[in-house]
C-alpha cells in the first residue's frame, strides 16, 4: 500500500504486520533462507539449528496472530509509551544553518532507548513458547536493561552477559539491570566487549537450549532475528512516516541513525525503503579514525564474512580472525552490522559513513546546549554527522534525526574525556 | 559396505573398517594447531599415533570460538599467538604426512578463516596437505552446499554433527552429503563442561543407527579413560579434546611456552585413553 502512495502515510498501514510490499519491493527480504542478497542465514551449530528454524516457525505464527499483534499494541502504547514525538530541533536546525532538522525521540521510551520497542516484541513470543529463562547480550547497557525490565514486568528469570570492559564503562546501567533483578555476567574473553557478551551468550543458549530463549538485542545472528528484530524496530519508521506527513505534508529527504549492530536504524529506515526520495544514512563509529586501526566501521573497514550466526561485514584479518572494534560508544563497539545493511549497502540504496569519537563527543554537547536533550553517545555519531551534512543543505531539506536513546549513561564517559572528575 | 557409507576407499573408512575387524573401537584425540607453539603441535601430532591415536582431530584456531568451553578458547587463543594461520595448519599436516600415511587426519573449526582463504583453495589445498575430513561447527546442513561440491570434488570427508537437539524427523537432513563418520555431540553444550551419562548415550545411539550406516563418533564431556571406554562400547569412536588440553595446558611454564613435561604428560594420558578404549569391548 506504501509503495502505491509514495508521499504520504496512508491511513490504516501503520503497524509492522499488514503492509503488503510490492512484488519489486526493497521491503520483502529476507528469502526463505533468510538471506537478504548473499547476506544473512543461518551458521549456527547443530545444537541450536532446531532452536531456530523453531523461533522461525513461532514468529510467523505470532505475526500471522491479529491477537500477538494487539497484546503488543497495548504494551507499547501503555508500558513503552509509544508513539515517541517527532520534535522540529528549532535551535539546532539555527544553529548549523542549513536543513530542516526534525528529531524521532526514541530516547523517551521507558528505559530511556528505542531497546525497548524489540523486548517488548520478543518477550511475548518467549512467553508464547514457554521459555521460562531469558538469556542476552548487551554492550552500552540499553539493551541489558530493556531486557531486565520486561523479565522483571514478567516475572521470568533473567541473566545478560556484557563484557568485563563494557562493565566497567556502563556502571549505572549494570547496577539497574542488578536493581531489575537480572544476573549480570562479564565477560572476560576477547576485549571484553560486546563480540565477547554475544559469544558467551551463544554459549548459555547452547547449554540450556529446553527453557531459554535468546533475546538478541540487534538486526544480527541467525535467521529470523534480523528480520524479526527489524519488524519490531520498524513501529520507528512509520511513526516518523505519518508525524512527518502531519508536519510538512511530505516525506522526509534524509533520514540519519546511528549504527553498531544497525537495529535503530533499520527500524526507522524500513518503512522508507521503496521511497527513492529519501537518502537513508547509517553512521557506523569510525573510533580514533577509519584509518586508525581502532574503529568499528564495519562497513566502511570491513569485507563480507560469517560470525555469529550470520553472513555479513566484519572487522577481519586476512585470515578470517576477527578483529576487536573499538569506540567511545560501547553500544558500537561490535566487529560486524546487521546483513540487512550489508545488502543496502550493496544495492547502494543506503549510504555508510563514520564519525569518529571525538565527533561524537561534540555533538553530545552541541545536542545538550542547543535542545535540552542529552543524548546517547550512540545517537551522539549521527548527530554528528548531521552537524556537517545540515550546513550544506537549503532550509527546504528535512533532516530526520533518529535519537535512539538517552545520555544518561554516559555522562562518566563523557566527564572522563572532558578532563572532569565527578 | 553400503553405498551410504562413503566412499571406501577414503583413509577414514579405511581406517573404521580395519578397526571393525579388529573388533574395537576408535580413539580419536583432538589438539589445536598451534598450542603453544607449531614445533610442540608438530611434535605432538607426529607422535599421536604412536601413543594410540586412530584418527586425529585437528582445531583450527578461531578468534570467536562460539560453541567452545573456556579450555579450548583459551587453546585458541594460544594457536593464534603461536602463530596459527589456515595455511600454517595445512603445512603442518602435509609434515605430518611426510611420516604417516594411515591416520586420518580431521580438521575441525569454524567457517570465516575458510572462507577467508577461499573455500575451493583451501578443499584442494588441504586434500594435498594429506587432510581427510572437515567438521565445521557452525555451517548447518541448511548452508553446506557451500562446501559440499568443493569438499566431495577434492576427495575429503564432511562429518556432521548430530545434537540431543537434532530431532528424528531432522536426521534425515542431516545425513545427506555426510560423509567418513557422524559425529554425536553427546550433550547440549559447550566442549569440555558436562559428560551424558551412559544411560543419556545407550538412549541417543540406536536412533542414530536406524538413520544412518556410517560410523558414529561420540565427542563433547569424555575426559576419563572410563567415559572414552563407555563411549565405544556404544559408538564407534570417542573423542577427547578438552581433557588432553587441560594436560597440555597445565604443562605449560608461566609465559605459556612449552616444556620438557609437556609431551610426555599429554602422550602418557593419551595412552592411558588408549589402553581403555583397546579394552572396552573384551
Amino acid at each position: 500500500m506504501q509503495g502505491t502512495q509514495p508521499d504520504g502515510p496512508s491511513a490504516g498501514n501503520a503497524q509492522a504486520g499488514d503492509t503488503q510490499p510490492r512484488p519489486n519491493s526493497l521491503r520483502s527480504g529476507p528469502d526463505a533462507r533468510g538471506r537478504f542478497g548473499i547476506f544473512g542465514g543461518r551458521f549456527v551449530a547443530e545444537t541450536l539449528m532446531p532452536l531456530v528454524l523453531e523461533l522461525d516457525h513461532a514468529y510467523a505464527e505470532a505475526k500471522a496472530d491479529p491477537a500477538f499483534r494487539r497484546e503488543l499494541d497495548y504494551y507499547l502504547k501503555d508500558y513503552v509509551g509509544r508513539p515517541s514525538p517527532l520534535w522540529f530541533a528549532r535551535r539546532l536546525t539555527r544553529e548549523l544553518g542549513g536543513a530542516k532538522i526534525y528529531m524521532k525521540r526514541e530516547e523517551l521510551n521507558h528505559t530511556g532507548s528505542h531497546k525497548l520497542n524489540n523486548v517488548m516484541g520478543q518477550i511475548l513470543l518467549a512467553r508464547r513458547m514457554g521459555r521460562t529463562r531469558i538469556v542476552a547480550e548487551t554492550g552500552a547497557g540499553q539493551h541489558g536493561v530493556a531486557t531486565a525490565t520486561v523479565c522483571a514486568l514478567f516475572g521470568l528469570k533473567c541473566v545478560i552477559y556484557m563484557g568485563a570492559t563494557d562493565v566497567e564503562r556502563q556502571k549505572p546501567n549494570v547496577f539497574r539491570m542488578r536493581l531489575l533483578g537480572a544476573e549480570v555476567v562479564p565477560v572476560t574473553s576477547g576485549a571484553g566487549t560486546l563480540k565477547d557478551a554475544m559469544n558467551e551468550a551463544m554459549r548459555d543458549w547452547v547449554t540450556n537450549v529446553r527453557d531459554t530463549y535468546f533475546l538478541v538485542g540487534t538486526v544480527a545472528g541467525p535467521h529470523p532475528y534480523p528480520e524479526m528484530v527489524r519488524d519490531f524496530q520498524s513501529v520507528i519508521g512509520e511513526e516518523t512516516r505519518e508525524q512527518m506527513h502531519a508536519a510538512e505534508g511530505r516525506l522526509p529527504d534524509i533520514i540519519v541513525a546511528a549504527i553498531g549492530g544497525g537495529s535503530n536504524a533499520m527500524g526507522i529506515f524500513h518503512p522508507f525503503l521503496d521511497d527513492a526520495s529519501v537518502r537513508l544514512i547509517g553512521v557506523e563509529a569510525a573510533g580514533r579514525g577509519l584509518d586508525s586501526g581502532e574503529t568499528a566501521a564495519s562497513i566502511q573497514r570491513g569485507r563480507p564474512g560469517v560470525l555469529h550466526g550470520n553472513r555479513t561485514y566484519l572487522l577481519q584479518d586476512a585470515d578470517g580472525q576477527i578483529d576487536e572494534a573499538h569506540s567511545i560508544s560501547a553500544g558500537l563497539d561490535y566487529p560486524g552490522i546487521g546483513p540487512e545493511h550489508s545488502w543496502l549497502h550493496e544495492i547502494g540504496r543506503a549510504e555508510y559513513v563514520g564519525a569518529t569519537d571525538d565527533e561524537a563527543l561534540a555533538a553530545f554537547q552541541l545536542c545538550t546546549r542547543t535542545e535540552g536533550i542529552i543524548p546517547a553517545l550512540e545517537c551522539a555519531h549521527a548527530l554528528a554527522h548531521v552537524a556537517k551534512l545540515a550546513p550544506t543543505l537549503d532550509p527546504e531539506t528535512l533532516i530526520v534525526l533518529n535519537v535512539s536513546g538517552r545520555g544518561d549513561k554516559d555522562i562518566f564517559t563523557v566527564a572522563a574525556h572532558l578532563g572532569v572528575t565527578l | 559396505m553400503s553405498p551410504a557409507s562413503g566412499r571406501p576407499s577414503s583413509r577414514i573408512a579405511r581406517r573404521f573398517a580395519a578397526l571393525k575387524e579388529e573388533g574395537r573401537g576408535a580413539l580419536v584425540p583432538y589438539l589445536q594447531a598451534c598450542d603453544p607453539d607449531y614445533d610442540t603441535s608438530l611434535a605432538l601430532l607426529r607422535a599421536m599415533p604412536g601413543a594410540g591415536a586412530d584418527l586425529i582431530e585437528i582445531g583450527v584456531p578461531f578468534s570467536d570460538p562460539s560453541a567452545d568451553g573456556p579450555i579450548i578458547q583459551a587453546a585458541a587463543r594460544r594457536g593464534l599467538k603461536g602463530g596459527s594461520t589456515v595455511g600454517r595448519v595445512l603445512e603442518m599436516v602435509a609434515r605430518f604426512r611426510e611420516g604417516e600415511s594411515d591416520t586420518p587426519i580431521v580438521l575441525m573449526g569454524y567457517l570465516n578463516p575458510i572462507e577467508a582463504y577461499g573455500v575451493e583453495r583451501f578443499c584442494a589445498d588441504a586434500a594435498r596437505a594429506g587432510v581427510d575430513g572437515l567438521i565445521v561447527v557452525d555451517l548447518p546442513p541448511e548452508e553446506a552446499d557451500l562446501l559440499e561440491g568443493p569438499a566431495a570434488a577434492n576427495g575429503l570427508d564432511l562429518v556432521r554433527l548430530v545434537a540431543p537437539t537434532t530431532t528424528d524427523a531432522r536426521l534425515p537432513v542431516v545425513f545427506d552429503h555426510a560423509s567418513g563418520f557422524i559425529y554425536y555431540v553427546s550433550i547440549t553444550g559447550v566442549t569440555g563442561t558436562r559428560t551424558a551419562s551412559s544411560d543419556e548415550l545407550a538412549a541417543a545411539l540406536p536412533r542414530l543407527r536406524a538413520a544412518t550406516d556410517l560410523p558414529v563418533a561420540i565427542g563433547f564431556g569424555i575426559r576419563t579413560p572410563d567415559q572414552a571406554a563407555a563411549a565405544v562400547r556404544v559408538a564407534d569412536a570417542a573423542v577427547v579434546a578438552s581433557a588432553l588440553i587441560a594436560t597440555l595446558e597445565d604443562s605449560l611454564d608461566e609465559d605459556g611456552r612449552a616444556t620438557a613435561d609437556t609431551l610426555p604428560r599429554v602422550l602418557g594420558q593419551l595412552g592411558d585413553l588408549s589402553r581403555a578404549v583397546r579394552a572396552a569391548r573384551k
